[in-house]
């Protein structure tokens, strides 16, 4: 019998606290599947977020820190530094990454920090309830935009990988989404492609993944 | 190393830390302790270790944290209004209980407040300042010397309980220069650290650094766990100096620069024929409370003397438990007591029988 399918060696064999339908499940396993490909698992080591993901420690076959919310790119910076021959991912939310951790997205993109960054953007707070995120969509109603996102009061949606862009040491930023077969396919190429930036040329790379939140919206 | 060398408080810091092994440290510019980073900025290289300047206080702690959750030994340092922005990384390092040394050269405030000398942060140091049930274990040095000694102890004191140590300084301090020595470098074997997260190799279970326990009944496990660890601290990491105590009947409790002023005080005050002593605690959390105890016997009273409105008077009273009255006085905002101004406070306590 020949395998054609199975689990990714570094997703752990357990089940996942996600809510039916919710991209994150996909995600972690494109990450997995992209650190197997590269036969790196031995020396990977993973940051989470605070957001739904904060327990992605449990669900991958890796070494792993938990960050404080936003902190994700410097704690990775910190591994990094320290273990400059280990690779290092963050997986983080638009909460996360777009809000309350900017600061630390923008200097460690802008240091060049060998890490890559999966940024799952299903813009909105997931993990609090559904409130709005900096990359809500305008008129996107959420618990704390009931009359829809009004752009003249919570400003409009940010688009991180676009500022990104326009800084210097990045060496791969990209959007793809998980929403259909073939833009999975895309988001995998595009996930391995970051950690190939990171393994053979020791640069910064960076994934915005959109992602659903059946849940909340 | 051991011949003398004489050097600024940062300075010296910044070299025992290289000495003792640090390998990576992170941080952001505010006065009074920009010669820390500056010296590091310069000797971190040269031993083929890591110095960033992160892009703010909140950032730094960060890294230490993921550095630490390594195994390496790491350092990050500022001043009051940066210690404010590095707590919540600090109660973080504290429930994943990474080891760290975390310098504050503190100054004046409340806000922006001065770039002089201060004590006012004994309160966010020795009290938690973060959230959560955590502490720190705090050192406070009064001079190079001890900058230097206590430097190279927070390193191992912070691996042996995987527990951050902050080493609280002032102003003063991280300016003055004065001769100091190194410890013999000689081989220094850290112990292996089996929880790092250095990559899960397919001999071990994986590592994971966290303070995330959504069930009850695990987190309060965790603070019990940690409690018992503080507990073993406070039995074990005391520490106080006394100058001239045995005998006093007006005992001076300081610590920092301030001990420095109540020494001078303390001697023109035997000059003046008053029984007068010092005593300086070392460790500012654990507080030395019941060696402070022992003096009542013969102590008729306490003056706690502090660059601050009074805080660690508080401890002091705590360790008296009433049974001698406690004094206390203060200058604040960057204000330095002078020896005389103390020397008033003494004679004056004298003069009203140590009750007034
Ligand atoms: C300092 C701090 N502020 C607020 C929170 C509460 N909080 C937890 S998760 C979260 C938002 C997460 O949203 P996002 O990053 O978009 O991730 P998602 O849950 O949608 O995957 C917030 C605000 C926190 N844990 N810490
Ligand atoms: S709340 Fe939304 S983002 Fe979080 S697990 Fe559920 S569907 Fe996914």
């Amino acid at each position: 019998m020949i395998t054609v399918f199975s689990r990714p060696r570094s997703l752990a064999d357990v089940s996942t606290h996600y809510c039916p339908g919710c991209t994150h499940g996909i995600i972690h396993r494109l990450v997995a599947e992209a650190i197997d490909d590269f036969d790196v698992a031995e020396r990977t080591i993973g940051v989470a977020p605070v957001g739904c993901a904060v327990l992605a420690y449990n669900y991958f076959n890796l070494d792993f820190q938990e960050a404080a919310h936003g902190r994700a790119p410097a704690v990775a910076t910190g591994i990094k530094r320290a273990l400059p021959d280990r690779i290092v991912f963050t997986y983080q939310g638009d909460g996360d990454l777009a809000s309350i951790g900017t600061a630390e997205i923008v200097h460690a993109a802008n240091r060049g920090e060998a890490i890559t960054v999966i940024y799952v953007n299903n813009a909105i707070y997931g993990m609090t309830g559904g409130q709005m995120a900096p990359t809500t969509l305008e008129g996107q109603k959420t618990s704390t935009s009931p009359y829809g996102r009004d752009v003249s009061n919570a400003g409009y949606p940010i688009r991180m990988a676009e500022l990104l862009a326009t800084l210097n040491a990045p060496r791969y930023i990209a959007r793809v989404a998980v929403n259909s077969p073939v833009h999975v396919q895309q988001a995998k190429k595009a996930i391995k492609r970051a950690f190939e930036v990171q393994i053979k040329e020791n640069a910064f790379s960076l994934v915005e993944v959109l992602s659903t939140c059946p849940t909340n919206w | 190393m051991s011949e003398k060398l004489l050097m600024k408080g940062n300075e010296a810091l910044g070299e025992a830390a290289v000495q003792a092994g640090c390998r990576l440290y992170f941080a952001y510019p505010i006065t009074p302790q920009s010669e820390l980073p500056e010296y590091l900025s310069k000797r971190m290289p040269e031993v083929g270790a890591v110095f960033l300047q992160a892009e703010s206080e909140v950032a730094a702690i960060n890294m230490v944290y993921g550095a630490a959750g390594t195994g390496a030994r790491v350092m990050t340092s500022s001043s009051s209004p940066g210690i404010s922005l590095k707590q919540e990384g600090l109660s973080y390092i504290a429930a994943a209980e990474l080891p760290c040394v975390v310098v504050n050269m503190s100054r004046g405030g409340p806000g922006l407040g001065s770039i002089q000398p201060a004590q006012g942060d004994y309160f966010q140091a020795t009290k938690g300042g973060g959230h959560g049930d955590y502490h720190l274990l705090v050192l406070a040095p009064a001079s190079v010397q001890e900058i230097v000694d206590l430097t190279t102890l927070a390193f191992d004191l912070a691996d042996k309980y995987r527990n951050p140590v902050m080493i609280m300084g002032d102003g003063l301090l991280g300016q003055m220069m004065e001769p100091v020595t190194f410890p013999s470098e000689g081989s220094r074997e850290l112990q292996p650290k089996p929880w790092a997260t250095t990559g899960k190799t397919k001999d071990r279970e994986k590592n994971v650094v966290h303070s995330l326990e959504l069930l009850p009944e695990r987190l309060e496990a965790h603070n019990i766990k940690l409690q018992r660890k503080y507990a073993q601290m406070e039995q074990a990491e005391k520490r106080w100096e006394e100058y001239l105590a045995d005998d006093a009947e007006i005992v001076l409790v300081a610590y920092g620069t301030v001990a420095r002023i109540c020494r001078s005080a303390v001697d023109a005050a035997r000059e003046k024929g008053i029984k007068a002593g010092l005593f300086r605690p070392i460790s500012l959390w654990p507080y030395p409370s019941e060696a402070l105890a022992k003096l009542t016997p013969i102590a008729k009273c306490f003056l706690c003397v502090e660059m601050n409105t009074g805080q660690m008077v508080e401890d002091v009273r705590l360790a008296l438990e009433g049974r001698r009255p406690v004094h206390f006085y203060g200058r604040t905002g960057g204000m330095v007591p002078a020896p005389e101004e103390v020397l008033a406070q003494i004679e004056k306590l004298v003069a009203g029988r140590c009750e007034a």
